[in-house]
């Protein structure tokens, strides 16, 4: 713990909150795209916050795990666009 | 001293612009403006956030020559390039399969996208 691990774990929590007002989209989303555009939202909000925890404590294995996050909800998000386009159309 | 105020700053805009993004996306009104919202102004706070550290652990291993912190930098860096390439294109591909699964804007009348491809 330096001096820097408060500059750092302050936003990591501030970014924490605003996960939650994205999860409250999540709950409430009248359609299906809202619910996947909040995820999405989630999805960057937790590699952002990774990668400030990772600086707090000084460790390079959190942000090897955000890069992995990242990647993988990207497949996610896709698959399920791919999924929400339906069949193919004639 | 310097580096404190330099990584406010950094992370002053990135937390500012993440907030504005996730209060778009509770108080827009249908999935487009949402999108808008949300997609563009994490991105840009993320980067922000991002540099924050980038710019913390250059100066670190610059002072102390710990190569745990150029490290720490690179994977940063790659990090940021995934955040970049990776959030368009998903919101893109979001944006098209919420047109077509028919999902319309709000008090829209015509959907001129659909009657171009009806042609």
């Amino acid at each position: 713990m330096n001096e820097f691990f408060k500059i750092f774990i302050i936003p990591g929590g501030l970014l924490l909150i605003f996960m939650l007002i994205a999860l409250i989209r999540l709950i409430l989303g009248p359609t299906t795209p809202d619910r996947v555009v909040a995820l999405d939202t989630i999805n960057t909000l937790v590699v952002a916050g990774m990668i400030l925890v990772g600086a707090a404590y000084e460790e390079v294995i959190y942000i090897d795990v955000a890069i992995v996050y990242a990647l993988l909800s990207y497949i996610g998000t896709l698959y399920v666009a791919k999924y929400l386009e339906g069949g193919p159309r004639e | 001293m310097g580096i404190k105020i330099v990584l406010g700053i950094f992370l002053g805009i990135g937390v500012i612009f993440n907030c504005l993004g996730s209060l778009g996306l509770l108080r827009f009104p249908d999935v487009y403006t949402r999108l808008h919202a949300s997609t563009k102004a994490t991105t840009f706070g993320s980067i922000f956030t991002s540099l924050a550290v980038i710019v913390y652990s250059l100066s670190r291993w610059s002072s102390i020559g710990d190569s745990k912190f150029i490290v720490l930098a690179l994977h940063t860096i790659i990090a940021l390039i995934f955040l970049i390439i990776t959030n368009p294109t998903g919101a893109h591909a979001i944006a098209r399969a919420a047109h077509r699964s028919g999902v319309m804007p709000k008090r829209a009348v015509i959907d001129q996208l659909k009657e171009v491809k009806l042609k």
